[in-house]
């Protein structure tokens, strides 16, 4: 006994906590004992996680061994920054978010601006024509426009790199504590240098990166929040290493090297070795602390800077999110072509006319008075060509005229506009009342500001489902302990629900979380305690207090006399389980180094922690070996269900192992995530082989992962099965009628999780996404070619099933038709067969014919990959929606990604494009404001398109009768201000403002969002149809006035001028038209286009210097020019309205219905005509 | 579950909340009216059209057929049988006298305006549209800024006033009419804008060098009047939209009667043979709404019967093949496969 005890206490000295290094009974050790230094800690800031694995794991563990080149380490010399700073350029702490300075400015600003192609065809117009053979505008007309949208711009970045300026000079100023001199001196935290030891007391920020030395708590520990790094608000612990913790400078002088890695931008990982008088210590994430987070629960907290300014993780990971194009713009190019097409016929059309009159009147070019080729006024001798290059020079001329006139053709507002409209979009959304979740406070967040229109055609989305579908709030359900099920079932429920709590030195102590006991179960642990080595439930308490790396934290109340504990942990299954042991009566308050106390139904015990296997992937379990008050040594394992009935020991229990099989299969197909717990006594002998390997492992310098993991497998054998454990992740709200709505609007919905099989499909079923009238297809194999075999098997079967569902986008709408639905279920070794293989076809041949898709059991970057399979495959649109780490590459891979800010941190939020509190907020996402973007947004392209291209044609038509010499005879003023004034306003309210039906009617009809994944807002038909409407309208708008004045005394100026006045009512009058509600900004805007246009015109035309001085006032005067603007307005829309009209009324769409219904209030009508849409209606309603 | 620490906290994270301020406007619930394009409305709106066009209509062709108007072309009697090079011939210095006669259709009230009309002349051209200094004309110190004339800008080195293609082409045709040898007045007094005669054309602005170089475009200018007083100037300034135009020459304030024999005796100067074009004399009266010009009559009567016909297209329609406005059943989910 006694050399056991020894060998107790030495193992628990070596790792107490495992994460903490060495526990303060070293010192008491005789200092001949060669402890080696145990650096496990690495492994402690790992998230652990049951049931979901996370990959990298492995890889993370062979990453942070490896050693680090000479060539690409950073030498820091603690405690010397001159040494550290004399060799490298290290970057200084100062940080500079700003962009510019005063000098740098200018350049730099229109340097970015013209990036966009839009401002470099702006230019290259611009500089064509100050070219003065090619001067079709003036000066001020052709650069003006340019100008302002630079100009504006530049204000705009100024005024944000001016704020980035006032908040870096703040932070920059802020003060730190910096060893200096023989003692801490404050420095401003612009001058800190990399290797100076800087001393952090609580709560304040950390200045820049730093490795800890020492911290105020004896074995080293700090905690730190990193709220402002990742968003997770729980504490994070990090630790000093062992050797430097009695190094603090006050004491004794430290010097050392800290060879670390170049900077970069994870967050998660870190490698360095630390030289320490001759010895080498590697360092890894849990050591180093981060600029940015703040010290919470920790005095102070010593380190030495590694790195500064912006070489530390958080400045380096401050960069925007990923850009997407949307798919309307993408779209859109297209058309854009066709139109250059256009631009350059109609510059063709107008050089070979130019060509074809200067052939015809060349030899008498010069007696023609208009056009005077010669210059006579240097006499009549010598005489010089005036501005004539010949025949050749002069097409070429015009043809660069042409595009000069012609440019807005191509409608480079429309770009400018589609920005400030998604703006706006994007405001809506944001101050979304429906969209805003209460439990996290958060809003709804646009990251991705361009691809606003893509919510409105979305056809795929792919969803995780921890967190996402679900609250990843977990809670504690059921246990089956010694073959006996505890499940909280109502009848239970209704009894014992007063929260467990202790007394402790005369105060109260209750768990933060009260969970609702069984009260048989209660009863049970009460009598049980007093037979403890053998009771089931006694070790199954204490398993689950103690198999476990929380951290209690006790917390004040109001009351002095009740105090709280908080578990604070980093895996919320594990926070579920210390609480529902803790209401039973196992209550973890206090974990120092080296040993637990828990409270044991009243009475305090203390249990050293000799030894602890953190959960790792591959093993899926996690144990810990505990040194027990009677001075036993038991190891308790916990894990997944898999890997853990492989370590059992079946020979003396059979009949429990037998029912907590049974147990924990009812407990999945409830949903509930399983664990199994078991135990082991160890014996001395077994004691002393594992602690000698434990040790050699964790001291190893290579593959110390492996070994450790090699340790971990020989000490979880032979289990003795104490239990299994149900904790329910419980769906968040209006899960089930989200999804709904989402099959009704046609999207097809898959979810992929890390989860078995049988949670994934009793998650299913209670989120709506299976039911019961569905038929499962299952791929579940081991082979690739039995996955082939199966695949096929099934395609076979559901083309028999469905025999017509190849028309495919029928798909949909067969749905509801009572068809047979089909569901396929593949889980996460299948896909492995099938990614990246021929088999990916077939895949997505059985799967385009299921209307729901589970995969289960599936890797981060295998939701990726049936994101690319089926992105690959289809022009359709999908969206990915997760709320974890392991979602980013899937919400990167897909058109649209949707984060959800819950649990789990924000990795997932900072690579999305849009970001919510809320799965269910999906629906107002998409069906709403999806809806009403794209529709908005689809119709903006076309109406710019129209807009501009009305006004070319005007131009081209008057073209041909000045002989083909690009004289326009609406002034430059008027034809620059045309798509910034007078038709700009209205086009961007409507694209903010314009809705085609209420929210109401397209929550309560989803398959209105079919009329975007069919692009029925924009589509080549209505792009022809504009562009016949364009042309007719333009015709109008020319000829009528030209018939009316032809042979009269019409100047140029006047006619310009009822060309502009009409080209502009007839555009607006066209949008308003097209424009579904009115309100009062609507109004304004047109009818203030109007206004302002007319405005425009009279101020021009008052102004005596320019040419057209007074047109409008002479023409105005007359009575034809107000009869030509009435005729030619009722002329250039009524062929419009008509066709309008007869479309609506007798080739209705869904959506025109829906708004005649909206508006006759035939909505009780359709209740009582349709009886399956009564289901969905009640849904909504509950909702 | 339940969290101690909310029943503390709740008043402020109330005061912190992010939840968006409701308005109706960030809600985007701002009333509004949401307009239907009901068969009624629609036909009667087209009816509505109908109604107002074809009087309007109507009432424009009679204003455009009760103007007279006598149409004379001289450019190519003008010429003498003999002459083979109307070009040559219409530049050789001296006068080219040339008489006409016209008779008047129908009574003509006064004012009865005569213009000159050109053909294929294209006073819009780019060239020539911008040769023109407005400065100069308008200010007698700006008299050297020339820019934008050339290559009218100099002579001989001093700046021509006024510069540029268009005042150097001035039109010089005569025209002196007589009605039974009794000579017409036609009255030059405010043919042009009186907005352009005090504004735009200087009153203290003489013209100088002006058709002294190696070439003559037009007419000449007396260097004794101001420019704002060269009404000739200031109408053939205002330069014309399309390339055939006519430009007010001068009003007749007397009645012609029907009958009545005009004699035109014609200075014919203005060179617009190199081009083909046509030069004509023009006397027309002018009613409420110009000249005589069917066009816009008809316009108006075409407008107004198709929008009546598509009225009545669609009241038939709509009567034949009525649609319930919101009926569900026409929902495409709602529609049996095979119907549409």
């Amino acid at each position: 006994m006694e050399t056991s005890n020894h060998a107790i206490e030495r193992a628990s000295s070596v790792n107490s906590l495992s994460r903490r290094s060495v526990s303060s009974i070293q010192s008491k050790m005789s200092g001949g004992n060669s402890l080696k230094e145990v650096s496990v800690a690495e492994l402690g800031s790992k998230r652990v996680r049951h049931g979901s694995s996370r990959g990298g794991d492995s890889e993370f563990f062979s990453m942070s061994l490896k050693e680090i080149n000479d060539e690409d380490a950073r030498l820091v010399y603690i405690n010397d920054p001159e040494r550290t700073n004399e060799k490298f350029e290290f970057a200084g702490n100062e940080v500079r978010t700003g962009k510019y300075s005063l000098i740098t400015f200018l350049p730099r600003n229109l340097f970015e601006q013209f990036h966009r192609v839009a401002y470099i065809y702006f230019l290259v117009i611009a500089i064509l024509n100050q070219l003065p053979q090619l001067a079709v505008f003036g000066r001020g007309a052709s650069i003006l426009p340019l100008a302002f949208v630079l100009f504006v711009t530049a204000i705009k970045d100024a005024y944000e790199d001016y704020r980035r300026h006032r908040a870096d000079k703040i932070e920059n100023n802020r003060h730190a504590l910096v060893w200096n001199n023989g003692q801490f001196q404050s420095k401003r935290w612009k001058d800190i240098l990399v290797g100076e030891v800087i001393k952090i007391k609580v709560n304040e920020t950390l200045p820049c990166d730093m490795v800890l030395l020492s911290t105020s708590d004896p074995t080293g520990v700090a905690y730190v929040q990193t709220i402002n790094l990742d968003g997770e608000s729980n504490l994070k612990t990090r630790y000093a290493k062992q050797e430097t913790l009695s190094r603090s400078p006050e004491r004794e002088k430290i010097a050392g090297l800290i060879k670390c890695e170049k900077p970069n931008r994870n967050i998660y990982g870190f490698q360095a070795n630390m030289e320490l008088d001759g010895k080498k210590l590697s360092l890894g994430p849990s050591n180093i602390v981060l600029r940015g987070c703040e010290l919470k629960n920790t005095a102070w907290a010593v380190g030495v800077a590694v790195h500064t300014g912006r070489e530390t993780k958080a400045m380096l990971n401050s960069s925007g999110a990923p850009s997407k194009r949307s798919s309307l713009e993408t779209r859109m190019n297209l058309e854009i072509v066709i139109l250059s097409f256009f631009l350059i016929t109609l510059c063709i059309v107008v050089s070979v006319g130019a060509a074809v009159w200067l052939k015809h009147f060349e030899d008498r070019l010069d007696s023609i008075v208009f056009y005077h080729k010669k210059d006579y006024s240097k006499g009549t001798v010598d005489i010089d060509n005036y501005n004539y290059y010949g025949w050749g020079m002069e097409i070429f001329f015009t043809f660069l005229m042409a595009v000069i006139v012609f440019q807005i053709m191509i409608p480079i507002s429309l770009y400018i506009s589609m920005e400030l409209v998604r703006i706006g979009q994007a405001y809506f959304m944001v101050r979304d009342t429906n969209m805003y979740d209460e439990a996290s406070d958060s809003r709804f967040q646009c990251r991705a500001l361009n691809i606003n229109e893509d919510l409105g055609q979305i056809k795929y989305v792919f969803s995780d489902k921890t967190g996402t579908l679900t609250e990843n709030k977990m809670e504690f359900q059921s246990a089956s302990i010694g073959g006996v099920d505890f499940s909280h079932t109502k009848a239970s429920m209704q009894g014992d629900q007063v929260a467990y709590m202790v007394k402790v030195d005369g105060k109260v102590m209750k768990p933060k979380v009260t969970v609702k006991a069984n009260p048989e179960l209660l009863r049970l642990a009460r009598i049980e305690k007093d037979s403890p080595g053998e009771s089931y439930i006694h070790n199954f308490f204490l398993a689950l207090a103690s198999c476990n790396t929380l951290v209690p934290f006790v917390i004040d109340t109001s009351d002095p006399a009740v105090k709280i504990i908080d578990y604070q942990g980093e895996s919320p299954d594990e926070q579920a389980l210390a609480y529902a042991a803790a209401a039973y009566g196992y209550m973890l308050i206090e974990r120092s180094s080296g040993h637990i106390v828990i409270d044991v139904q009243g009475e305090k015990q203390r249990f050293n922690v000799l030894g602890l296997h953190e959960f790792d992937s591959d093993r899926k379990r996690m144990s810990v070996i505990l040194g027990c008050p009677d001075k036993s040594v038991k190891v308790y394992v916990k894990g997944a269900d898999t890997t853990m009935f492989s370590v059992i020991d079946r020979s003396f229990q059979e009949q429990v192992v037998h029912a907590t099989e049974n147990h924990l299969h009812s407990y999945s197909s409830l949903g509930l995530r399983t664990l199994v717990v078991g135990m082991r006594e160890l014996s001395s002998l077994e004691f002393e082989q594992w602690h000698s390997t434990f040790e050699a492992a964790s001291t190893a310098l290579l593959g110390r992962a492996a070994l450790l993991r090699k340790v971990a497998s020989n000490v979880e054998k032979k289990i003795k099965v104490l239990g299994a454990s149900g904790i329910e992740d419980k769906l968040q709200q209006g899960v089930p009628e989200a999804i709904e709505s989402l099959r009704a609007a046609g999207m097809k919905v898959w979810v992929l999780t890390g989860d078995k099989q049988e949670t994934a499909i009793s998650i299913g079923y209670s989120s709506k996404l299976l039911t019961g009238n569905m038929t499962q297809i299952i791929i579940n194999n081991n082979s690739k070619e039995s996955c082939r075999k199966n695949l096929e098997e099934n395609l076979l079967m559901s083309k028999k099933l469905m025999p017509d569902s190849a028309i495919g986008s029928d798909a949909a709408r067969s749905s509801d038709a009572g068809k047979v639905q089909l569901a396929l279920i593949i889980d996460g070794t299948s896909l492995v067969y099938v990614l990246d293989s021929d088999l990916e076809e077939q895949l997505f041949q059985l799967a385009s014919k299921c209307s729901v898709v589970l995969c289960c059991r599936v890797a981060p970057l295998q939701k990726a990959g049936i994101v690319a399979l089926v992105k690959k495959r289809t022009a359709d649109m999908t969206l990915a929606i997760g709320d974890g780490a392991n979602d980013v590459s899937m919400i990167q891979m897909a058109d649209v990604g949707v984060g959800i800010s819950g649990q789990e941190g924000r990795q997932a939020v900072m690579a999305s494009d849009f970001s919510m509190g809320q799965f269910r907020f999906l629906i107002p996402l998409l069906l709403v404001h999806g809806h009403w973007n794209y529709q908005r947004m689809a119709y903006m392209i076309i109406y710019n398109f129209y807009r501009n291209s009305v006004f070319v044609f005007l131009m081209f038509w008057f073209t041909l009768f000045t002989g083909f010499t690009l004289t326009t005879a609406i002034t430059e003023w008027s034809s620059v201000l045309y798509s910034v004034i007078y038709t700009s306003f209205p086009t961007i309210v409507v694209g903010i403002l314009d809705k085609n039906l209420s929210r109401r009617t397209l929550l309560e009809y989803p398959q209105l969002y079919g009329s975007g994944q069919r692009d029925e807002s924009y589509n080549s038909k209505l792009f022809w149809l504009a562009m016949a409407d364009t042309l007719w309208q333009s015709i109008v708008v020319y000829f009528i006035p030209l018939f009316a004045y032809w042979n009269s005394t019409v100047d140029i100026s006047s006619l310009g001028d009822l060309w502009t006045i009409a080209i502009v009512i007839v555009v607006n009058l066209h949008l308003a038209m097209d424009v579904i509600r009115w309100s009062w900004i609507t109004h304004a805007a047109i009818w203030g286009s109007i206004f302002a246009t007319c405005l425009c015109v009279i101020i021009i035309d008052a102004i005596p210097m320019l040419f057209g001085f007074g047109a409008i006032f002479e023409i105005g005067k007359t009575s034809l020019f107000w009869a030509l603007l009435l005729i030619i307005v009722v002329a250039a829309l009524a062929p419009r309205l008509a066709i309008k009209v007869l479309y609506q009324y007798y080739r209705p769409n869904d959506i025109q219905i829906a708004r005649e219904a909206e508006k006759y209030g035939n909505l009780r009508q359709v209740e009582q005509l349709e009886v399956e849409m009564n289901s969905m209606m009640t849904a909504n309603q509950r909702r | 579950m339940e969290n101690p620490d909310t029943s503390t906290s709740t008043s402020t994270v109330r005061r912190n909340s992010k939840r968006p301020k409701y308005s109706k406007f960030t809600q985007q619930e701002l009333p509004a009216c949401k307009p239907i394009l009901t068969p009624r409305w629609v036909i009667s709106a087209f009816m509505l059209i109908s109604f107002v066009f074809i009087p309007i209509g109507v009432a424009t062709l009679f204003a455009s057929r009760d103007v007279v108007e006598i149409v004379d072309r001289y450019d190519s009697a003008c010429i003498p049988a003999n002459e083979t090079d109307k070009v040559k011939y219409i530049q050789t210095p001296g006068d080219k006298p040339c008489n006409r006669t016209l008779r008047v259709p129908k009574r003509m009230k006064p004012p009865i305006f005569v213009y000159y009309q050109l053909e294929n002349f294209y006073q819009n051209h780019r060239r020539y549209v911008k040769s023109r200094n407005d400065q100069q004309l308008r200010d007698s110190k700006e008299a050297n800024s020339v820019s934008g004339c050339k290559p009218e800008d100099y002579n001989n080195g001093s700046a021509i006033v006024p510069c540029g293609l268009i005042a150097w082409s001035l039109f010089n045709d005569t025209y002196s009419l007589s009605r039974n040898n009794v000579p017409l007045n036609v009255s030059k007094k405010d043919i042009s804008w009186k907005s352009d005669r005090e504004h735009k054309f200087g009153k203290d602005v003489y013209p100088k060098n002006f058709q002294s170089g190696g070439l003559i475009g037009g007419g000449i200018l007396d260097p004794n009047i101001p420019l704002s007083d060269q009404e000739d100037l200031i109408v053939w300034m205002r330069t014309a939209a399309l390339p055939n135009f006519r430009k007010l020459y001068g009003k007749i304030e007397v009645e012609l009667q029907e009958n009545d024999v005009i004699d035109v005796a014609l200075g014919n100067n203005y060179n617009t043979y190199s081009f083909n074009g046509k030069k004509k004399l023009v006397l027309s009266t002018t009613s409420w709404l110009g000249g005589k010009n069917d066009f816009l009559g008809i316009a108006y009567l075409t407008v107004g019967g198709l929008c009546f016909f598509l009225a009545m297209v669609f009241t038939v329609v709509y009567l034949v093949k009525p649609r319930q406005l919101g009926d569900p059943s026409y929902l495409s989910w709602n529609r049996n496969p095979g119907w549409h």
